[in-house]
């Protein structure tokens, strides 16, 4: 399941962020503003049906409107207007264009992530998955490849909308460490409801080290394919044919491996696959047996999706796909 | 008026008995898998909680888990009812739990690949498959 819509406290109840943090304040204020003006509502009904004659005259007179229906709504309403507004000026702040950007891409039904340098080359491809350094603002870029998305990290701020031709740009920040669900929320066909996406906040000087590596990786010139399955030990041969399998089957034609001949740009990167937290967009844990899973059939798992079930590939050769995915060498 | 004469409220008060009777027995088809046990019903809480948490339902039908309902691996419905493990094992919570864990040593050349289950996990869940019946 997606986790951005479970767990407890609810994600759009505990903010891991400045974005999130104004708007879920925000909330609780109104939603305390609503219990007590409620309150007031009922004793007032309450008076008027039950109370003593003098109670009644009182609520019943010119003076009780002029305060209780004019004064205190406009008083209250006005203070709630401009301390709002205060309180979520920061989210409207003009993006200044040195923030580190990633551009997100709603695509159906997976999220395509690309880093971008300060260039606006893009240096990291992912999918599914964002990680960002704690206390860094960073600036979402939000595209869409087909229809309407709407892009959705409940601890991290509000939603944004993917639409087709424009880019949204959508500001975050972490202020603490963690892994962020997050989920298509704009109904987009077929599987919208699975759906979604996983932000991890992670120490700054921990982000930089993977990022180097992985863009390092990402930039890689190809490597000769290795050996065949007449290498030494036999993890190594099952690899080998885990990837001359991901090549022939046609995996490589929708899926792109950094540093291998593999280079389809129409499903999601498989670059690293076993250091991701999901399958299936957000979906399901990763691990060999739900990897395993989805390759064989992946569209009981998520019906209508565009990878389409490979029930002809035997157990050992699922395997062998899976373990290459984890570990490609 | 005559709606309000004894012998016709009899009529009315019908409704209510047949339509309890229907849902006791529709009801009384298929209680749920908890309600029928014999094992420990925590250890059986638990095991569902493994399993969608483990994401089992990624290959297996599994009742109680809604989603996914996946048919990659055998359907685990009646679980309980059914003969050997993996068609070879003696059904056993020890032999289930074992090969829930890894069921590559178990059984060479199955598809299910080793889970990241411990051994109490493995048994957690071993107690809510063996408490399926199919009623």
């Amino acid at each position: 399941m997606v986790d951005a819509l479970w767990g407890w406290p609810p994600p759009v109840l505990d903010p891991a962020g400045p974005y999130a943090d104004s708007v879920t304040t925000l909330s609780w204020a109104l939603m305390a503003m609503g219990v007590v003006v409620t309150a007031i509502v009922c004793i007032a009904l309450w008076i008027a049906l039950r109370g003593t004659g003098r109670l009644r005259r009182m609520l019943g007179g010119e003076r009780a409107v002029w305060i209780g229906g004019v004064a205190f709504p406009g008083v209250v309403l006005t203070v709630l207007l401009v301390w709002g507004l205060t309180l979520t000026a920061s989210l409207t702040r003009p993006i200044t264009g040195d923030e580190m950007r990633i551009r997100v891409t709603g695509e159906m039904w997976w999220f395509r992530v690309e880093y971008l340098d300060p260039q606006g080359n893009v240096v990291l491809r992912d999918a599914n998955e964002v990680r960002i350094p704690v206390g860094v603002p960073v600036v979402f870029e939000l595209k869409s490849a087909d229809v309407i998305h709407s892009f959705w990290v409940p601890h991290l701020s509000g939603k944004k909308d993917m639409i087709p031709g424009r880019t949204n740009l959508l500001r975050v920040e972490a202020d603490r460490a963690g892994r962020f669900g997050g989920v298509c929320a704009e109904y987009c066909g077929g599987p919208h409801a699975l759906m979604g996406f996983v932000a991890i906040a992670e120490d700054p000087a921990q982000w930089r080290t993977w990022f180097d590596e992985r863009a390092a990786r990402d930039a890689a010139p190809l490597p000769p394919a290795p050996a065949s399955a007449s290498a030494s030990s036999a993890t190594v041969a099952g690899t080998a044919q885990g990837r001359a399998l991901f090549m022939d089957t046609g995996c490589a034609a929708c899926h792109r491996v950094a540093g291998t001949e593999a280079n389809g740009l129409a499903g999601p990167d498989l670059t690293l696959m076993g250091e991701r937290a999901t399958v299936g967009a957000g979906i399901l844990p990763n691990h060999r047996g739900t990897l395993t899973g989805w390759i064989g059939d992946s569209q009981s798992i998520k019906p209508g999706n565009r990878m389409p079930s490979y029930d002809r590939l035997s157990a050992q050769e699922l395997d062998a796909i899976a373990a290459w995915l984890e570990r490609p060498q | 008026m005559d709606a309000y004469r004894p012998e016709n409220w009899r009529l009315f008060s019908a409704g209510p008995v047949a339509l309890v009777a229907v849902l006791a027995l529709v009801g009384g088809c298929k209680p749920p898998p908890d309600a029928r046990g014999d094992s420990d019903a925590t250890a059986e809480e638990k095991g569902l909680a493994l399993i969608e948490a483990t994401g089992c339902g990624a290959c297996h039908e599994i009742p109680g888990v809604p989603w996914p309902r996946g048919r990659l691996g055998p359907s685990l419905e009646g679980f309980g009812d059914r003969g050997l493990i993996a068609g070879k094992l003696p059904k056993t919570p020890a032999n289930l739990a074992a090969f829930i864990r890894n069921a590559p040593e178990v059984e060479p050349g199955s598809t299910m690949p080793r889970m990241p289950l411990n051994a109490t996990e493995a048994a957690d869940i071993a107690a809510y498959l063996l408490g399926m019946r199919d009623g």
